[in-house]
């Protein structure tokens, strides 16, 4: 079975961008699933370190945005003698098509992974038609 | 590790500078304990005890296992995601399986004393050094 296999270390992805930021910062990709089902369009999106009130969520014209602070005050008085991996904040963007119910996203964040939920508008789920 | 700095954005600079400095240390060895697998660790110094640092995040706390003697610390669990059955994939990036990765630290530890914290994905094990490890100060007689 699929799942019985070793895991892989996933390099972590730098945002990159057409604007360079005024702050040097590093900024990462979350590693993300995107899937749909009758009525929804669902991303899960890893953001480990972040909690509830960091995330934050938008969509603007289409794009929807979705960013993550870290808790790097946590790091304070803690001296690095061997790492294998950054640490830095989240964001990534999608263009989504224009047949998602804004009003009615939703997000739940648990051990670091945002399920985000666009319900999908009455107008494009799916509709059974019968062959007469 | 991180200055008070005037912006919070130096601060988190200041860290990834720091954490990429020691991207190449051998503090561990170059033994079979060495980097590579997953998951990746980061240990860091406090005080006179050392924290490790774990990312897992859609790892749930029942899923990970902490075992600890003399200096040794293994780490073992199993990712799983589950979605609908009746979903459609459009992209799939999150990798599952199983893990089981030990590390061998040049201290002595005190296996008794270790703790271990899990929060939004992310697994703290703050491991104490042995009291007969610990520096003494000696005075000059």
């Amino acid at each position: 079975m699929a799942s019985e296999q070793e895991l892989p270390v996933q390099q972590k992805r730098e945002v990159e961008k057409k604007q360079e930021s005024t702050i040097p910062a590093r900024v990462y990709v979350p590693v993300t699933d995107i899937f749909e089902t009758q009525s929804a369009l669902m991303l899960a999106m890893e953001m480990p370190g972040v909690d509830r009130e960091n995330v934050d969520i938008k969509l603007e014209g289409g794009i929807l945005t979705v960013e993550g602070e870290i808790n790097f005050a946590k790091y304070e008085d803690l001296y690095p003698v061997y790492t294998e991996y950054n640490i830095g904040n989240y964001a990534r963007s999608f263009e989504l098509s224009s047949d998602i119910d804004q009003d009615r996203i939703s997000a739940e964040l648990k051990d670091g992974v945002v399920m985000l939920t666009l319900p999908k508008a009455a107008k494009a789920t799916p509709r059974k038609i019968k062959v007469n | 590790m991180v200055s008070s700095f005037g912006s919070p954005f130096d601060a988190l600079f200041a860290l990834q500078r720091a954490l990429e400095a020691n991207l190449t240390s051998d503090w561990l060895g170059a033994g079979t304990a060495g980097p590579g697998a997953f998951p990746p660790i980061n240990v860091f110094q406090k005080g006179d005890d050392f924290v490790a640092v774990v990312e897992l995040p859609g790892v749930d706390k029942e899923s990970v296992e902490i075992e600890a003697k003399e200096n040794t610390i293994r780490i073992a669990g199993r990712k799983t995601i589950k979605y609908d059955e009746s979903a459609s994939v459009h992209r799939r990036e999150r990798v599952t399986g199983s893990f089981d990765r030990t590390i061998a630290v040049p201290i002595q530890i005190d296996p008794d004393a270790i703790r271990a914290e899990m929060r939004d994905g992310v697994l703290a094990l703050f491991i104490a050094r042995a009291q007969r490890d610990k520096p003494r100060k000696i005075a000059i007689g």
